[in-house]
């Protein structure tokens, strides 16, 4: 519980630091999400117990910020979470190789619900656009971004969950 | 005798020598031989003394180098300190240039419209919308609706609203679409948003003279924004026959991308049209 508790402040410096610095340094129309990496991170590292809670924390702190319609992120922070439990299981020997590919696969299904949400919501935006100048620049600076954020989740994973004496 | 004799030729050789070597020198005659061979030897001189003063002052001085390294480092703090102060200062020079800038607009704006200020503080993290959030929120008096412009030009409208903070949406965002007027033909169309954050104006009547340099303003039209805010300029126009409307994309006098500062018209309040739709009865 009291691990979950700590997913509120350390989400909540990772928006303010998303929304007042990551989201102003653009690649063509695309940005980095620190919180995606951060669940992201937190579903693949191998002592996390219950890493779905901090992806509900992180999602419902972004669907009240963000103008993104349809509590989108949340789902989408959930999906991710998912996707990388699964993979944690599956190849847990490589986890920078599994943080990589959940990240790349991560961005896609926040884009992709994101596009979907938008379009129900009568927003209707062109498809190669949003893919090459949104999606995969997001995609390139989220993976760039990956490799230092899993340094830090690692390094806070075993603060949080440091290993038993034998 | 004969020794004595040799001595005294000797002594004469030298002495008429000695004066010849003397007359010709006060006569100028051994200038250039004097400096062709005093000129290295002042050279060697010079190298010597050079090296005594660097020993000189290597016994001596070090008695001062712990001093001067205080010193030193004490200088080195106070330049880091001003070079800090002098960065804090002109970005404090900018940010009043910017505000000097809003009050000027506010001041010299013949509408009359009440304005309040505020910082931009962030961006929406979703790259595909184009919201910005700002300082101010329901506790100066913001409300859903209100148009937030700068001293250039129209910038969007307050999309939602908390206590002390605001999200506002840009006319650049997807979603956004503006009613403006074209100058100086006054066509009526409507500006709408991208992904990418170019503007397009769109719905321009075929018959309408639309060319690039001509100045998009809001026309007030549907009662969102109030009329004749800048919005920017024509700068290329797609026009085909084969088409109901000709569209054009636009070059904002406002740069999105460094907005720092904004003004939101507070005595302005959006028309809300809802209660004339017609709903279904059942």
């Amino acid at each position: 519980m009291l691990v979950s508790l700590l997913g509120v402040p350390i989400f909540t410096i990772l928006l303010m630091l998303q929304l007042a610095i990551v989201s102003r340094l653009p690649l063509l129309q695309g940005t980095a999400d620190l919180l995606l990496l951060f669940v992201t991170g937190w579903a693949l590292h191998e002592r996390v117990k219950h890493a779905w809670q901090w992806a509900l924390i992180g999602g419902l702190m972004t669907s009240l910020v963000s103008a993104t319609p349809f509590f989108a992120p949340l789902f989408a922070y959930l999906l991710v979470n998912g996707f990388g439990r699964l993979l944690q299981r599956q190849v847990w020997q490589t986890p920078i190789l599994a943080m990589l590919l959940t990240t790349f696969i991560g961005t896609f299904i926040y884009h992709g619900i994101t596009y979907i949400a938008l379009f129900f919501n009568g927003t209707s935006l062109p498809i190669q656009d949003s893919i090459s100048l949104v999606t995969l620049p997001s995609t390139l600076l989220n993976l760039i971004f990956a490799l230092p954020v899993y340094v830090i989740i690692n390094d806070l994973a075993n603060w949080i969950y440091p290993l038993e004496a034998i | 005798m004969k020794t004595t004799s040799s001595g005294f030729w000797q002594t004469a050789t030298l002495i008429l020598v000695g004066v010849g070597l003397v007359l010709f020198a006060l006569s100028g005659y051994m200038t250039p031989l004097l400096g062709t061979i005093l000129s290295p030897l002042v050279n060697v001189q010079e190298w010597l003394a050079t090296r005594y003063v660097a020993v000189y002052e290597f016994v001596t001085i070090p008695r001062d180098v712990a001093s001067l390294r205080a010193r030193n480092q004490q200088l080195e703090q106070e330049v880091t300190s001003l070079q800090a102060q002098i960065i804090e200062l002109q970005q404090q020079l900018r940010e009043a240039q910017v505000l000097y800038a809003l009050l000027d607009f506010a001041r010299s704006n013949p509408q009359g419209g009440q304005y309040v200020a505020a910082a931009v503080v962030g961006k929406d993290p979703n790259p595909f919308l184009k919201y910005i959030f700002i300082d101010r929120g329901s506790d100066d008096g913001l409300r859903r609706g209100m148009p937030v412009i700068t001293n250039q030009g129209l910038v969007g409208q307050v999309d939602a609203v908390t206590a002390t903070a605001a999200r506002v949406r840009l006319i650049t965002d997807p979603s956004s679409v503006v009613n403006v007027r074209i100058e100086p033909h006054r066509s009526e169309a409507q500006l709408v948003g991208s992904v990418t954050g170019d503007l397009t104006v769109e719905m321009v009547s075929q018959d309408a003279p639309l060319q690039a340099g001509d100045l998009v303003l809001t026309s007030g039209l549907g009662g969102t924004f109030p009329a004749d805010l800048l919005i920017g300029q024509v700068i290329s126009v797609r026009k085909q026959s084969n088409e109901l409307f000709q569209s054009a994309t636009v070059q904002p006098v406002v740069d999105f991308s460094t907005l720092q500062a904004v003004l939101v018209i507070t005595n302005f309040r959006p028309v809300d049209f809802s209660p004339l739709i017609p709903t279904s009865v059942p």
